[in-house]
């Protein structure tokens, strides 16, 4: 009961982290899909029940992350990027290994790189030299993408206590990260290597959660005040973003369809 | 006398049928965001700000056509009477949500990158919102219906690759879908947006 619990408690920061927005879903969902241009459709499961764990999360984004999160942004610029850098530096131990199972050998190849050296010269990641050096800051893969890549379909959509919004794709891939795909839950959780405590994954994720929360405060804000369904909002943004992670695509333009447009002319 | 009279005529013609300079839509997206600049970090009353930038939206944007891509399927349903209803009302609850988006920012800096044309109706211009000491750094594309290459406007917004017009396509399709397919439940949504 205890390794389920501390499971779950892992698996809850790991998507407070992972996740762009923090929860939702509707109805069906129809998106394009890129490979076979056929309208993939993802379902929303337990809709009642999804919209209930919806309005729970919120509450405690408004009584914990919210008020965290700002008062992170009292902190002096400098401590917050070197923050932000040292975990994105860390997420590298999971990237890596998606890049090699994507296909991305290039890739993988630069992120190793820069995570050899900004946990030296940048001094555990605190200090982005490497793109002083030319390596610029790639994506971030997860073994969500690296399935959605494989060609696995999404399944049914769900709102997940504090974890917010999945699909049953998304969570297989989370829990690969506590069967030996994260290197740094292995360091500190797994195995007992002595230089590391349970408590600095929990920090660290924990650290994280914030950290985006702070970034996004006004965004989110903003979406709240302009949504007349804020959970079917956050639903559609979280399958947008999922799918344009998966395609690897910066190119807007590939992850739209012009069909969705074409009856209408006002021109 | 005649002759004369006649020749200013065609040339007045001339004049006003001559095809006027098509404008690239990189080149709307500056003056836009220079303008709403001009705006957001004037000293003028909030109000008189919404008012401005509410103008810019109406020129600029194309918002009886996204108000019909947004409804989906639904659009098929409408008669006039309720076609005429829904446009009225997404036009009031389009500028409120658009200038109350944008009203927050004092000074908003918006590179323009690039431009990729996808088709001929169609053209992306890649722009940056500037990091400030709150915000990251934000991608912002915007999707520009060139169909008509002398007045391009603008059908959608995507913010780090998230499309809001797809984003209020899904948003509207679950109100109705969860109020058994009845649109005036949409209706009655927006009309509480409009005066909440």
């Amino acid at each position: 009961m205890k390794k389920i619990l501390k499971l779950f408690i892992i698996s809850a920061i790991f998507h407070v982290l992972t996740l762009n927005v923090f929860a939702g879903s509707d109805g069906t969902l129809e998106i394009k899909n890129k490979s076979n241009n056929h309208n993939a459709e993802v379902k929303d499961c337990f809709e009642t029940i999804n919209r209930g764990i919806f309005a729970f999360n919120q509450g405690l984004d408004k009584i914990f992350f919210k008020p965290v999160a700002k008062g992170y942004r009292f902190l002096p610029k400098p401590l917050r990027s070197g923050t932000s850098n040292a975990l994105n530096n860390l997420s590298n131990v999971v990237t890596i290994p998606n890049n090699i199972l994507q296909g991305q050998f290039k890739e993988a190849g630069i992120n190793t790189l820069r995570f050899s050296i900004n946990s030296t010269l940048g001094i555990a990641g605190i200090f982005d030299v490497a793109s002083y050096y030319g390596l610029n800051k790639l994506d971030k893969e997860d073994y969500g993408q690296t399935l959605g890549t494989w060609g696995v379909k999404e399944g049914c959509y769900f709102v997940l206590p504090v974890l917010g919004p999945t699909t049953v794709r998304d969570s297989l891939g989370s829990l690969a990260n506590f069967s030996g795909g994260d290197a740094w839950y292995n360091v500190t959780i797994a195995n007992d290597t002595k230089y590391f405590k349970n408590s600095d994954y929990y920090y660290s994720r924990l650290t994280a959660g914030v950290d985006f929360r702070a970034k996004n405060l006004e965004a989110f804000d903003s979406l709240e005040k302009n949504s007349m369904d804020l959970y079917a909002s956050v639903r559609s943004l979280y399958l947008q973003d999922r799918k344009r992670k998966i395609l690897n695509s910066s190119e807007t333009t590939e992850t739209m369809s012009d069909d969705d447009w074409e009856e209408i002319d006002t021109q | 006398m005649i002759k004369l009279k006649l020749f200013y005529f065609f040339l007045f013609l001339t004049l006003i049928i001559s095809p006027s300079k098509a404008k690239e839509p990189s080149e709307l997206i500056t003056e836009i965001v220079n303008e709403a600049s001009k705006i957001l970090s004037s000293k003028d009353p909030v109000e008189s700000k919404i008012i401005k930038l509410n103008n810019i939206a109406e020129t600029s944007v194309d918002i009886d056509g996204i108000s019909m891509y947004v409804l989906g399927k639904y659009r098929k349903n409408l008669n006039e009477d309720e076609k005429i209803k829904y446009k009225k009302l997404f036009k009031s609850y389009f500028l409120k949500s658009f200038s109350s988006r944008l009203v927050d920012y004092s000074d908003p800096k918006i590179n323009v990158i690039s431009e990729k044309k996808i088709n001929d109706k169609y053209t992306i211009v890649n722009t940056i919102l500037e990091e400030t000491s709150k915000n990251p750094e934000i991608k912002i594309d915007w999707r520009i219906y060139t169909k008509n290459p002398e007045r391009p406007i603008i059908r959608d917004l995507m913010v780090e690759g998230l499309s809001l017009a797809r984003t209020q396509k899904e948003e509207f399709k679950s109100i109705i879908q969860n109020n058994n397919g009845d649109i005036n439940f949409l209706f009655k949504s927006l009309e509480e947006f409009i005066i909440k």
